[in-house]
């Protein structure tokens, strides 16, 4: 094995790792974002809230990411209606499809996480509430969520491995994330274990941070559950 | 129904049985792995517990794709380099082969931690009776602690056969004739990649619904002496 490869190629790898961290970062936070009203919704017990967020849900959760991003990417381009629109700016940009991909898998992921902790509320916290004389949205914003997301740290910092690991679908959509990256060194100098292993290395050490930093959280935010 | 796919139903269906083959035979694989990876880390020695410990970490932390084009490009090196002090010619790696050893190997480590907790579960007492009976630790494994852990792994091991069965999407990437590759094939042809994508992702939402009813007799099956 010849690690001068690597060597002369960091600079890409590095952009590849950039590009990488861009995508996880922006498709966490879109992905949050959505997944709050949405776990919201798949709890609720009106069945015009829950039943299409709990369809959006398992067809998320059901079918390979690698369907959804191909969907997005290359399905949408038989349609010429919106090939003629405005929004063909973003359907024909790989990067976009890969950040809208990702970020509503996992704010499926994400939502079915939040359903579980919400509808795990202790009764007694959201009676409490209600005989504190607060309407339904101040019990969600004061009580409810903040215990439900808290309990959700350890189960939210799987998903963000999960998403970390999946961003190199971008690698496969043409894009140079870290995967894309390590591909183009394999195919310029065939040095397939060179290039996956430091990939690899790469990815290892970005996991074992995110788990550290949810270690930390879950120190801090789940204090009170510790024995 | 021919007619609506142009003629590709068969096609996709083809795929479809691939995809079922290689999903089935690295679970097979998996279970082999998981249940070593999880006795040598209950039962093992120093050594054996830090291999499988290491074993784990390293599936954690890396993604499946960096993994497999890891195996199938570096495996290509490797058996030639083998092949050449041999004489032989030179040997293509079938990426049917390359893909089931990278999920098996992936989903060992899954299944592994599985069996760990599910064999954890398992009451002492029953255990410590085989002893007293005069069982050899072999015997007590195979009469008592792997019928009686069975009911507590199914849960996690139905979820490890989900995410297994949307991993092989990524076989395609490595051109296995997969059911992703044969619906962009398809699609590609006769320009209609969104339908055939769809029509892929329902096949993989079949493949877990039929799961799913699986899972239900299994549960009721090898809970009948739960009370």
């Amino acid at each position: 094995m010849d690690f001068s490869i690597i060597i002369d190629n960091l600079p890409l790898l590095f952009k590849g790792l950039g590009l990488t961290l861009q995508l996880l970062a922006i498709s966490l936070v879109i992905g949050f974002i959505l997944s709050i009203p949405l776990s919201i919704m798949a709890a609720s017990i009106n069945p015009w809230l829950r039943i299409p967020v709990k369809t959006f849900i398992y067809i998320f959760r059901g079918t390979p990411l690698l369907i959804q991003i191909f969907i997005i990417y290359y399905g949408f381009s038989q349609f010429d209606w919106l090939r003629e629109s405005i929004f063909w700016v973003i359907f024909k940009q790989a990067y976009w499809c890969a950040v809208i991909a990702f970020s509503l898998n996992t704010a499926a992921y994400t939502a079915e996480i939040f359903r579980g902790a919400i509808l795990q509320t202790q009764k007694g916290e959201i009676e409490a509430a209600e005989a504190c004389g607060m309407s339904r949205f101040d019990q969600y914003r004061h009580i409810i969520l903040p215990s439900a997301l808290r309990r959700s740290i350890p189960m939210y910092g799987n998903e963000v491995i999960f998403m970390l690991h999946a961003t190199v679908l971008a690698g496969v959509i043409t894009l140079v994330d870290l995967f894309g990256a390590a591909k183009i060194i394999n195919s310029r100098h065939y040095a397939p274990f060179e290039s996956f292993i430091s990939a690899g290395l790469f990815y290892l050490v970005i996991t074992f941070t995110i788990v550290f930093i949810f270690k930390l959280a879950e120190n801090h935010f789940l204090k009170h559950l510790k024995r | 129904m021919n007619e609506i796919f142009g003629g590709y139903l068969p096609m996709i269906l083809k795929g479809m049985i691939i995809t079922i083959e290689v999903a089935l035979l690295s679970l097979v694989l998996s279970l082999f792995l998981g249940i070593l990876a999880a006795s040598a880390r209950l039962y093992g020695g120093a050594i054996s517990r830090i291999i499988a410990t290491s074993y784990t970490t390293i599936i954690r932390g890396i993604p499946d794709l960096v993994l497999m084009m890891l195996i199938f490009f570096g495996g290509q090196i490797l058996i030639n380099n083998i092949g050449d002090k041999f004489g032989s010619d030179y040997i293509d790696i079938d990426p049917m082969i390359a893909g089931i050893i990278t999920i098996g190997f992936i989903f060992g480590a899954y299944m592994g931690e599985t069996f760990r907790g599910a064999i954890m579960a398992v009451n002492k007492g029953q255990i410590e009776a085989g002893h007293a009976y005069g069982m050899t630790g072999l015997q007590v494994f195979i009469h008592i602690t792997f019928p009686a852990m069975i009911r507590h792994a199914i849960p996690g091991f139905f979820n490890n056969w989900l995410v297994l069965v949307k991993t092989t999407a990524l076989v395609s990437v490595i051109g296995l004739e997969d059911m992703v590759y044969s619906a962009k094939v398809a699609g590609d042809t006769l320009r209609q990649p969104f339908t055939f994508y769809v029509l892929v992702g329902f096949l993989f939402l079949l493949i877990t619904a039929v799961s799913d009813l699986a899972m239900r007799w299994f549960e009721r099956k090898y809970n009948v002496g739960d009370h």
